[in-house]
């Protein structure tokens, strides 16, 4: 066990390099660069002034080299001009004394991630609040979306081809059609409209960053929910299905056991077990959700900050984005093959 | 004139689909008449919700198909008539000319055009792109992931680390990396193309050379006819006006523009290609699984024993006997690609944005949405119609397939 989480953990480190090296390479190419330059300079600089101002940040090093630096195993740039010293260690222009004093290297590995173009601030600094944000509309998504999902999924296995499997089933397949960007529209023409419709709701989740209420709330969290709940509720009504029909369940019922016990007391244990890893793989899912709905619903938090970053081409606020988002699709993955061997005795065992 | 009530807009949209509801009544008398001799397409009307969701898709189809040749639109899905912006549904046109229909059925969009036009135009956007996204998505999955699955070892890590690497990026962020102008100038995108899009003529030809390898006075002709066409398809979709990249930056000549067939706008492309990469790592873990399940089978030990090569067994007796799980997961796969063009509008990307596909459309809508419903809600629901549709097809091929 030890030795697989270990390699499980090398593969995880080597995809991470390999990804954000992917992103390194896309976001450096030339006309991307020179878009960069353009938003922080002005719009109007001739390619002369484009090739200078990259000159003077870093950006012209050779690819391996910048990227060396962004990992912090090559010393960091720094370019002295009239004014003074500048580099990749220092913010601003500093003296020569400063830069002197400043360290060498400064990548990930020394825990300094940059600093974003955009935001004007830390990378750390913002991947951290809006982490905490999205982590916020997770948790309430996942407070949602799993029991109910599981509910309805073992309501619809329990009888197959019952009519309230049928209605359910129903119920999931239409939540699995509706996208984020669909149900969300339908749900503020509904519920949050001005004009028409109920106004039970805000339309934006803007001052739930805050202050989260259920009347501001409520929304976006429904929306992410919805489109996950349906897929774990048809692999749970699927699993129950397999359960129900097994031998042990049917001796149950012939020594006269109730209905109610064998569902809940022999059924509902075995049944749930592969549920649980398709709802730890449902998260990188998730993640496209939580991008589209705060963008719909206008919430600051990781995925706004994601299409901010990519939008602006923001090098390396897009690069802490993508090792955050691996290190959680990865993450996932490990919970849920280690939870399975851990929940799935005949596994363990041999 | 005056504005039209609720009932008159719902009759005159169902009059306006007059072609589609005659196409459907068509299609549905010819099959269900002969269901019995069309194997498992027929047997998809024994099951009421294959049924339902075969129609909801073919309603999408014939709606865009006979939307492009101009027979339900009402107005030109681009055109914008003054004192129409945001009127809401049923509102006529002032002053309209003899010939012209008189009334915006859904409304009018925040730039004065026509909701109604613009859905139904929007539908060929998806109907052109999803399946044959799909499609090579399909062929890329299957070329990479049958040699994957049957040989396993180290080709197989290799793949799948390729595989697990794409699915590990956020597709949002994957497609903020590749379909923004700026990459689109660096010719990444057509590079990628020009990957891609080989993988179908690999497949085909593998596909008949193993087929006919004992025939080779039948199998020659037939390689270099198959293989010519293809190729030249190949070239055409991927060079526009004679070239393969033309930028500031990169020129790369390709396909001189007298033989150039077709040329695909270049956004479309774009989103092609980067919807056909999302789509095949998932595929390629599909058929690898089935691959690796099948090839204990005795059929495939029996096909060994007669001394078959590899690529026989693997298109000739592993992949017919996987089509049923492929065929529902094809089905799924055009409702995810759906979604993901969908996506793609949503934020602006890759389409030029006063197309009129579903997803720019609601992009559009939704910013006044707490005051004008219309414009957003009718491609909203077409979308939510359409997938759905091909979840339930899926279902009901599922459920067929299992019976027998």
């Amino acid at each position: 066990m030890g030795l697989f989480i270990l390699r499980r953990t090398g593969v995880m480190i080597l995809t991470a390099l390999c990804l954000t090296f992917i992103v390194f390479f896309l976001t450096n190419l030339y006309p991307n660069l020179e878009k960069l330059a353009k938003t922080q300079g002005n719009f109007r600089m001739s390619d002369e002034a484009v090739a200078s101002w990259l000159e003077g940040n870093g950006y012209l090093q050779p690819l391996p080299l910048k990227y060396g630096q962004w990992l912090g195993v090559v010393p960091g740039w720094t370019h002295e001009t009239d004014e003074g010293v500048t580099g990749r260690c220092l913010r601003g222009t500093a003296t020569a004394q400063e830069a002197a004093a400043a360290p060498r290297f400064c990548g990930i590995l020394q825990g300094d991630w940059g600093y974003s173009t955009v935001f004007r601030d830390e990378v750390s600094g913002i991947i951290g609040t809006r982490l905490g944000l999205t982590a916020k509309l997770m948790f309430w998504v996942l407070v949602l979306m799993v029991p109910s999902a599981l509910i309805v999924g073992v309501l619809a296995g329990m009888r197959e081809g019952s009519p309230l499997d049928r209605s359910l089933s129903t119920f999931s397949i239409i939540t699995t059609a509706t996208p984020e960007y669909v149900s969300g529209v339908i749900f503020i023409a509904v519920f949050a409209s001005s004009t028409v419709g109920l106004k039970w709701f805000k339309g934006t989740a803007t001052s739930a960053m805050d202050n989260a209420n259920f009347e501001n709330f409520f929304l976006p969290v429904l929306t992410i929910a919805l489109y996950g709940m349906g897929y774990i509720a048809r692999m749970t009504r699927a699993s129950m299905t397999e359960v129900m029909t097994a031998q042990y369940i049917r001796t149950a019922r012939l020594k006269g056991v109730t209905f109610r016990n064998i569902v809940m007391k022999h059924a509902l244990r075995n049944a749930l077990i592969a549920p649980f890893t398709v709802i730890m793989l449902q998260f990188p899912w998730l993640l496209n959700g939580v991008v589209i709905v705060e963008t719909l619903f206008n919430y600051k938090g990781f995925g706004w900050t994601l299409v901010q970053a990519a939008g602006n081409n923001d090098i390396e606020l897009l690069l802490a984005v993508s090792v955050v988002s691996v290190i959680v699709v990865l993450a996932t993955q490990l919970i849920s093959d280690i939870g399975y061997v851990y929940l799935n005795p005949r596994i363990r065992i041999s | 004139m005056e504005p039209l009530g609720w009932i008159e807009i719902i009759t005159r949209v169902l009059y306006q689909f007059t072609s589609v509801w005659v196409a459907l009544v068509i299609l549905f008398a010819v099959s269900v008449a002969f269901k019995r001799r069309l194997g498992l397409y027929g047997k998809l009307f024994d099951s009421p919700i294959g049924m339902i969701g075969f129609a909801l898709v073919m309603f999408w189809v014939f709606t865009g198909v006979f939307g492009a040749l101009d027979l339900i639109v009402t107005h030109d899905p681009l055109s914008q008539v003054s004192g129409m912006k945001n009127k809401v549904p049923g509102t006529p046109l002032r002053g309209a000319e003899a010939g012209e229909y008189a009334w915006y059925l859904l409304g009018g969009d925040n730039l004065a055009r026509d909701v109604f036009s613009r859905m139904v135009k929007g539908a060929w956007v998806v109907v052109q792109i999803a399946p044959l996204a799909t499609l090579f998505a399909f062929m890329v999955g299957i070329t990479l992931g049958l040699p994957a699955g049957y040989y396993g070892g180290r080709l197989d890590t290799f793949l799948s680390f390729l595989a697990n690497l794409i699915l590990a990026f956020p597709v949002i962020l994957l497609f903020y990396l590749l379909v923004t102008p700026e990459i689109v100038d660096t010719g990444v995108p057509s590079y990628m193309a020009a990957v891609l899009f080989i993988f179908p003529i690999v497949f085909l030809a593998v596909l008949l050379n193993s087929r006919y390898y004992t025939q080779p006075r039948f199998r020659t002709p037939l390689l270099i006819g198959v293989l010519g066409v293809s190729f030249w398809l190949y070239l055409s979709l991927i060079s526009t006006d004679g070239y393969l990249v033309n930028s500031n930056t990169v020129t790369i000549p390709a396909l001189p523009q007298i033989l150039d067939l077709f040329d695909i706008p270049g956004g479309i492309l774009v989103v092609f290609v980067s919807v056909v990469f999302v789509n095949s790592p998932t595929v390629f873990r599909i058929v690898r699984g089935l691959a690796m399940d099948i090839k204990t089978r005795d059929y495939v030990a029996a096909a060994q024993t007669r001394g078959e090569g590899p690529w026989y067994i693997m298109l000739w007796e592993i992949l017919p006997n996987a089509r049923g799980p492929l065929i529902v997961d094809f089905c799924l796969r055009i409702g995810y690609t759906t979604i993901l063009l969908g996506t793609l509008g949503f934020f602006g990307l890759g389409l030029p944005p006063e197309s009129p596909d579903w997803g720019s459309t609601i992009n559009e809508g939704r910013k006044l949405l707490s005051i004008y419903l219309h414009p957003a809600l009718p491609p909203a629901l077409a979308l939510l119609s359409m997938v759905l549709g091909l979840n339930l097809l899926a279902d009901g091929l599922r459920e067929e397939s299992l019976k027998d």
